[in-house]
């Protein structure tokens, strides 16, 4: 229960600062989106001070002294109100972010589930199989395969399966004829659409979990009650899962939340290559249009969830492993 | 393997002190008898070759234009030309340079912060390592390359230095929970506290007893904050966050994709940079494998326990 109450303080504490970074990160950078687009205007000619303050209304420039624009700005995140978007005007930053939240979030967090159970069994055969070249073979095109580039393995899949064998649709997450509902049509077009990005995704990550796992198992292969496991005459696959397996799977599962980040980090390059309507994608639109609430809510957005998640495999930690519940 | 020379050293009189170049040569020979990171070393080397050789190696100038535009491979452009018109060979010959400076920079600078945020962690106790262990914690989780993004996108083309900067701000804190947790057990070894009895400086019991004793640890964090800084720079690029004029395989990338690259079916555009992408931070990752090998015996080849 101390373990749990201690998890809760320690995330709510760092959802405190991850909002806070949000806030502090644009106040902390040279410039202004002011600044921005009227360094746009003034190529044009001069801009008077009256321009200035229409352009300052209009993007919703924050006003009073740090302490009254932080609380504004808790109050904004509170209500999930984060004005509207630049680039995607007159539509809110909610809005689009609720309409490409789900795309992402079964995209990243169902291939990412499924690249670390494959990649942990994978892991426990690697260690057991020490020095054959059932070990070797994993073990090398997993580390190759997990120093590919996303965008790189995103573009060769999109070049080959997309655009030369045509086995795949190139871009967006249905069909242009596919109207979203509750279907299994659509559901069926969304997946078909989903298989390249998520194959990419399952391609450049199932090597960390490979080497991850591989390395705890043999620690855990190495310990005394191991050995004695192995003395006793245990069948060598009771020795592997029940034994070793089931202690080295711990460290992994803390790797599995941190990994986590980077696996969304790429799946914006991900998402770019394949226009695929997520929050990467949309994250890059934002960028490029220098939409900067758009911009700040999606980041927001990005970190909470990775935050919810590792707050998600914290608990389970605590579950799995007894000494944790001391 | 550096704490088995501590504890032999110690003993006065009986052997001398290693000299200086002992542990370098021989870690390189460790390094080199173990097949990855030979191999490792191998590809590693030539990419540093061609980077500090590309004047020489290269047919044409890194952004010298006025050829065929979009040309297939040919005698003249081997693996063909770009939508500019320039020579992609060339391209990635001279791309190499800003790989290999961006992953060795950006590595050493995440490593040293990394070491000193990491060491000092370790050492102190009380309220200041709880909140040291907050904010790495906090740096451990917020995704990486979106908070770069972010970043990136309020220094508006701010070119190499700023993707260096990001890639450090972001990416020291993996290796400072690494060297905590193994300055942690140091700690308490009888060599330091020998150390702290004789009246030396916290800082020096730190830097110049510790430390020592971590140097496979820190080179196995210098070639994985490296790899990542590589992959990094080339995801900014590529996006076309850091500065498109410059040439590197990260930039041949954008423009292949910007220009229709896959609809022209140039397909050693879009596979040659990302190839040596992928090839560069491999090499890394395989010296990696020797240097774990180092400081876990466990993981060794060959001897099964």
């Amino acid at each position: 229960m101390v373990y749990v109450l201690r998890r809760i303080g320690f995330f709510l504490l760092t959802l405190w600062a991850a909002v806070t970074l949000n806030f502090l990160l644009p106040r902390m950078m040279p410039g202004s989106p002011t600044d921005a687009a009227i360094a746009k205007l003034a190529q044009n000619g001069p801009v008077t001070d009256a321009t200035r303050k229409a352009i300052e209304a209009q993007l919703g420039v924050p006003d009073g002294n740090i302490l009254e624009q932080y609380f504004g700005y808790l109050h904004q995140v509170l209500t999930l109100d984060f004005g509207v978007s630049y680039t995607f005007y007159p539509q809110s930053v909610s809005e689009m972010i609720w309409q490409a939240f789900p795309y992402t979030i079964v995209l990243v967090g169902f291939v990412t589930i499924i690249a670390f159970i494959l990649g942990t069994l994978i892991g426990v055969l690697t260690a057991w199989k020490r020095n054959t070249w059932l070990d070797a073979l994993p073990t090398l095109s997993g580390s190759f395969a997990s120093t590919f580039p996303y965008f790189w393995t995103a573009l060769l899949l999109l070049f080959f399966a997309g655009y030369v064998l045509h086995l795949f649709p190139t871009s967006g997450a249905f069909g242009p004829t596919a109207t979203p509902a509750f279907t299994w049509d659509f559901f069926m077009d969304v997946l078909y659409h989903a298989a390249l990005p998520a194959l990419t995704i399952l391609i450049t990550s199932l090597g960390g979990w490979i080497i991850g796992m591989r390395n705890a198992m043999i620690n855990t292969l190495g310990d005394d009650y191991v050995t004695f496991a192995e003395a006793n005459g245990l069948k060598g696959r009771t020795v592997a899962i029940r034994y070793a397996a089931r202690n080295a799977i711990l460290p992994n599962l803390t790797g599995f939340g941190l990994a986590l980040g980077g696996v969304v980090g790429g799946s914006v390059l991900v998402e770019q290559v394949f226009g695929y309507p997520g929050i990467g994608y949309l994250l890059f639109n934002a960028v490029i249009g220098q939409d900067y609430p758009l911009m700040q809510a999606l980041f927001l957005m990005i970190t909470v969830s990775v935050l919810i998640a590792n707050f998600l495999v914290d608990i389970m930690y605590g579950v799995l492993d007894p000494r944790t519940r001391r | 393997m550096t704490t088995t020379q501590n504890i032999s050293t110690a003993a006065p009189g009986v052997t001398k002190p290693p000299r200086r170049f002992t542990f370098i040569t021989r870690s390189t020979a460790t390094l080199w008898a173990n097949w990855k990171s030979r191999l490792g070393l191998i590809i590693l080397a030539c990419f540093i070759l061609v980077a500090i050789f590309a004047p020489l190696l290269a047919p044409y100038g890194a952004s010298q234009d006025g050829f065929e535009r979009n040309a297939d491979a040919s005698a003249a452009h081997w693996f063909g030309t770009t939508a500019a018109g320039e020579d992609v060979l060339s391209q990635l010959i001279y791309g190499s340079q800003i790989s290999v400076a961006v992953g060795f920079i950006a590595g050493l600078l995440s490593t040293i912060v990394a070491m000193v945020i990491g060491l000092s962690w370790g050492y102190i106790r009380g309220f200041g390592a709880d909140v040291i262990n907050f904010i790495v914690n906090l740096f451990l989780v917020i995704p990486g390359l979106p908070l770069m993004i972010v970043i990136a996108a309020y220094l508006q083309n701010g070119g190499l230095v700023m993707i260096v900067a990001v890639i450090v701000i972001t990416g020291w804190a993996w290796g400072a929970r690494v060297l905590r947790a193994q300055t942690q057990t140091l700690r308490s070894r009888d060599f330091v506290t020998a150390a702290r009895f004789s009246g030396e400086p916290a800082w020096r019991i730190v830097f110049k007893e510790i430390l020592p004793n971590m140097t496979s640890i820190i080179a196995g964090g210098f070639f994985g904050a490296a790899t990542s800084a590589i992959l990094a720079e080339a995801g900014l690029e590529f996006l076309g966050l850091g500065d498109s004029s410059i040439v590197s395989w990260g930039t041949i990338l954008y423009w292949a994709q910007n220009s229709n690259a896959l609809l022209t079916g140039q397909w050693i555009l879009l596979f040659a940079p990302g190839l040596c992408i992928a090839l560069l931070a491999l090499s890394l990752t395989l010296i990696n494998f020797g240097v774990d090998a180092i400081s876990n015996p466990r993981l060794r080849e060959g001897k099964s326990r």
